[in-house]
């Protein structure tokens, strides 16, 4: 919101788009690039590769002068993340991977709104348990019944 | 002519139909609950949905996210005009007029006039379209790979800098976009490309999981811990309230009017994001009236003008995005995606190959947007109690939603592995003041610009002079560069002065962020 703020994250916003463009060049001249005419498979991306660095220079350049426009990102907040929340939600997200793989339907669906539900500030335990239970029930009677959602309800190992 | 309303009339047989029906009342059902609960916008809507479409035939899957679309936008309104809350940008110049009218005790009528300004200029949209698509498709049918590489190429140009923000981040989140349509198979070659020997990525990105990632997870990450329960205070709704009297009539018909008008226009335009449509709407209203300071406190037109505007250009966009096959939006990037996983390839043979889907749309629109009338008279209340579902219940079961969706496009845990990589690069991005809506629009059209652009370079031999030589091309070209040129000027002369544009547009923008930022802080 301040100025300053907004400066730099324009600058690092642009040196983001460099890195990104200038890896995908990296990666693409990896491929065969070829000619205009018979363009290999590298052509393509090394050319959005390199404009993307291109306007990631221009962005950090422009940076400098300009005034601080006002937000623009909708109603999005322009803070950080909240590190529990945002934490949790990571997490419950790869507990339903690594549970939907080795254990099944109903106990991911429990850790990842558990998990989830947790990273909120206001829910307490009671609440995420009972938010979870209830969302094992859609679960089984939604997806995995009516839906026929291929993951077994409950298994073990892969 | 006679045909296109001959067509029509064959496209209500199929939306009539009971499943067709029936999933498109769900849609306008879902979007309209959906557009009522902010934080949650038709995109994400759209992305959840999605994969519950992979089982369906491809008409009632195309109608149901059709419905979700407009749906979505009636619910934004009510958000807009009862609580202040513009759960969605282009609904923030309804907050100007719309909440005022609340506080004066009439939000009734506000909402009642938007309804009919809604339904008034999306029937005008609809009828454009009935006859503006075939002529389009006409053209189209002489366009090779030239022609249809500059067309998207300014599509790409129009939807990257005209959508909120800086138009050069545009630029650049749609050359992410662009760079995440490349990985998997090259189709020419067969070569693997940024696949980093993950076989699961050989097929390419799936654009659920990116789009649930973006629109979902990232939202998500940013909003947690952020959203309070919103206090809707007194908004005891009777249905008679929503009947606007005659003067009050009087006062919506020309901006409603005018407000279809500037929709319309801005529709045919690819890339012209529905917030800078509303906004001129209004603008324009601002303009033209004799009193221009009692804009802002509770006038009639400064709610019909820009929800109409913004209804008429939903259904215009509908036209580049089946006639020519590129979407003018996010949103339409994902129904077009959608419309390609049915196997239904997107562009000027879409009308005579699958008549069933595009007259069957095109009739659903009208259905829709009259259910969505009858819909919203009776469940006002509800609607409103639903804007007090707490956030915090919301986000977990979302999250489930998308972890079973995302699985069930392919039946494979490794997607929930994209929209969780989706949702923090999202994150990160909006972080940083990025749009991330072109970043959908680059992925989509990607492959295809690839491939038109090999091909017109295939045949040209190699002389990139191709695409200024042929009038067609050439004329897209020189739109491309008098647009860019256009952003540029105006960039840097905002800059020489030290302040934006002074247009009446940028000024209702302004005021409009102060709403915004307000009602971020009291939520």
């Amino acid at each position: 919101m301040r100025p300053t703020k907004s400066f730099n994250k324009d600058y690092y916003g642009g040196a983001l788009m460099v890195i990104i463009g200038l890896a995908a060049v990296y990666a693409s001249i990896q491929y065969k690039l070829g000619t205009l005419q018979r363009m290999g498979p590298g052509f393509f991306p090394c050319a959005v590769g390199a404009l993307l660095a291109l306007s990631g220079l221009l962005i950090a350049l422009s940076a400098r002068g300009e005034k601080p426009q006002a937000e623009t990102g909708g109603h999005h907040p322009t803070g950080l993340p909240d590190l529990r929340g945002g934490l949790c939600i990571v997490a419950g997200t790869v507990a339903f991977l690594v549970l939907g793989n080795y254990c099944g339907l109903l106990p991911a669906t429990f850790a990842i709104v558990f998990i989830c539900a947790l990273g909120d500030r206001s829910n307490t335990v009671l609440q995420a348990f009972v938010l979870s239970v209830a969302m094992m029930v859609i679960a089984t009677v939604v997806f995995w019944w009516a839906l026929q959602l291929q993951l077994p309800l409950i298994k073990w190992g892969a | 002519m006679m045909q296109s309303l001959h067509d029509l009339w064959f496209g209500f047989g199929v939306a009539f139909q009971g499943t067709n029906l029936m999933w498109s009342f769900f849609g306008v059902l879902v979007g309209n609950l959906i557009g009522v609960l902010p934080g949650m916008g038709a995109l994400s809507a759209i992305s959840i949905l999605l994969p519950l479409t992979y089982a369906m035939h491809p008409v009632p899957a195309i109608l149901m996210l059709a419905g979700i679309f407009y749906g979505s936008q009636y619910g934004g309104a009510i958000g807009a005009i009862l609580l202040n809350l513009p759960s969605h940008p282009p609904h923030a110049v309804t907050c100007l007029d719309g909440y005022p009218l609340t506080k004066q005790g009439k939000g009734g009528t506000a909402l009642g006039i938007t309804m009919i300004s809604s339904f008034f200029a999306a029937s005008v949209g609809i009828l454009v379209m009935v006859f503006a698509s075939p002529l389009l498709t006409e053209i189209a049918f002489k366009f090779g790979p030239t022609e249809i590489f500059s067309i998207m190429l300014l599509g790409l140009l129009a939807g990257s800098t005209m959508s909120r923000g800086s138009p050069l981040k545009g630029v650049a989140m749609t050359l992410f976009g662009l760079l995440c349509g490349c990985v998997g198979t090259d189709v020419n070659s067969g070569a693997f490309r940024f696949s980093f020997d993950v076989p699961e990525l050989s097929d390419g990105l799936e654009l659920v999981a990116i789009a649930m990632g973006l629109f979902g997870v990232a939202d998500f990450l940013l909003n947690v811990n952020r959203m309070k329960v919103i206090s809707t205070g007194n908004t005891n709704l009777r249905i008679r309230d929503m009947r606007p009297s005659k003067e009050e009539l009087k006062q919506a018909i020309w901006p409603m009017i005018r407000g279809t008008a500037v929709g319309t226009v801005f529709g045919a335009m690819p890339g012209t994001g529905p917030t800078i449509t509303t906004f001129i709407a209004y603008a324009l209203e601002r303009k033209i009236s004799k009193t221009p300071e009692k804009y802002g406190t509770g006038v009639i037109g400064g709610v019909a003008s820009p929800e109409a505007a913004s209804h008429s250009k939903t259904q215009v966009d509908f036209i580049p995005t089946m006639s020519l096959g590129i979407p003018g939006d996010a949103v339409m990037a994902l129904i077009l995606g959608a419309l390609m996983i049915q196997g239904i390839q997107p562009g000027p043979q879409l009308i005579s190959e699958h008549p069933d889907i595009f007259w069957g749309l095109i009739a659903s629109f009208w259905i829709g947007n009259a259910l969505l009338i009858v819909l919203n008279v009776p469940m006002i209340g509800v609607w409103v109690k639903l804007l007090q579902v707490p956030y915090r219940y919301l986000f977990p079961s979302a999250m489930f939603f998308i972890a079973v969706g995302v699985f069930s496009t392919q039946n494979n845990l490794f997607q929930i592995w994209e929209v969780l990589a989706f949702g923090i690069i999202g994150a990160i991005l909006i972080y940083l003041n990025f749009s991330v809506a072109p970043i959908m629009l680059g992925f989509v059209l990607g492959p295809m610009v690839e491939e038109n652009f090999r091909r017109a370079l295939l045949l040209s031999r190699g002389d990139l002079a191709i695409f200024v030589q042929r009038p067609i091309s050439g004329t897209f070209i020189a739109i491309s560069c008098m647009l860019l040129i256009g952003v540029t000027w105006s960039a840097w002369r905002g800059r020489k002065r030290g302040k934006p544009d002074e247009s009446v547009a940028e000024e209702v923008l302004a005021s409009a962020h102060v709403a915004a930022r307000q009602i971020e802080q009291a939520t």
